[in-house]
């Protein structure tokens, strides 16, 4: 399986995405913001950051970029799309996922291994996950508060597209904890914390067992090589 | 040579913590009577000729789709404004 990551002018984690996907056991493809080229891939990475320096909104000059055009067909059509952080961010100005992101609502950049509840198998990056699985994923953003109005978070709720949740504390004041959504079809899912840091023991958070031993980012990616084996 | 001003704020019903941590200084300055500080955007467009309906509502448009993200912004104001006109002194 080839997974593409997109590099953005202010990309910062698309080199550990493309990693995250060698140790999962797929082929990573580089692709570039700047063209409307998506090399044939079978699944798309919109990786963390500080696209354009955050300027206008986070993600907003990112998801009017040209690949965006591929990107957001080629999500309508099915492909498997992970927007991560910025990526998040990219994919809610581009209304591939409902709702915003605003700055923390302590004001503050946030960094921490954050605990995560599983809420949705039903996607394309989380079907190798349990339903109410406890997940460390680290967390670093300053602009990761997850609004939306009542009837929004209504209907995410009712149709369980919420896909992860804050344990233990919300670090960002996000609405109704919410981490990270999936689309109605399962294909397109976003969320803040950053799961390609998370992927190798020794480099990723620290759990209970050992210090720096947490791989749970790695099913995001094992999730998706997996769907694609079986479809 | 017009220029359209586009005024974006954040929403009323949400928190602004950049705004919050302004008023938050303005108070430890002891200006005490600003309750409260708000924090929008103001983009000035400019145009080479004139600005004619069918370029304002095109940038009205624009104003809606991207210099605001109406789930999070609302637009305030979309107005025209130039060398001669009272209170701008560009």
């Amino acid at each position: 399986m080839r997974i593409g990551v997109v590099t953005f002018p202010g990309s910062l984690d698309d080199r550990d995405a493309q990693r995250a996907i060698r140790l999962a056991g797929a082929e990573p493809v580089a692709l570039w913001h700047g063209t409307h080229d998506l090399q044939g891939v079978d699944a798309i990475v919109l990786p963390g950051g500080f696209s354009y320096g955050d300027y206008l909104r986070c993600g907003a000059i990112a998801a009017r970029s040209p690949i965006m055009a591929e990107v957001i067909s080629a999500a309508n059509s099915g492909m498997p799309v992970l927007g991560i952080c910025n990526g998040f961010q990219i994919l809610v100005e581009a209304h591939l996922l409902p709702g915003g992101l605003i700055r923390n609502d302590h004001g503050d950049f946030i960094r921490r291994d954050q605990r995560l509840r599983v809420e949705s198998t039903d996607s394309a990056w989380t079907n190798g996950f349990t339903v109410g699985q406890e997940i460390t994923i680290p967390l670093k953003n300053g602009e990761g508060g997850f609004i939306a109005d009542e009837s929004t978070l209504d209907r995410l709720e009712g149709e369980g597209l919420v896909a992860f949740r804050y344990l233990d504390v919300n670090p960002n004041g996000s609405l109704r904890d919410i981490a990270g959504l999936r689309n109605e079809r399962g294909n397109v899912v976003g969320l803040m914390p950053h799961p390609e840091h998370a992927v190798e023991p020794g480099f990723g958070p620290n759990t209970p067992a050992a210090m720096r031993s947490g791989v749970d980012g790695l099913t995001f990616f094992t999730s998706v090589i997996k769907q694609s084996v079986l479809s | 040579m017009p220029t359209i001003v586009v005024e974006v704020m954040p929403k009323a019903e949400l928190l602004d913590p950049a705004g919050k941590a302004v008023a938050g200084a303005l108070h430890r300055l002891g200006h005490v009577a600003i309750s409260d500080v708000r924090i929008g955007k103001r983009f000035e467009l400019h145009v080479d000729g004139e600005v004619d309906a069918a370029l304002l509502a095109t940038v009205e448009q624009l104003a809606a789709d991207m210099l605001s993200n109406g789930v999070i912004e609302d637009v305030i104001s979309v107005h025209v404004s130039g060398a001669g006109v009272a209170g701008e002194t560009r």
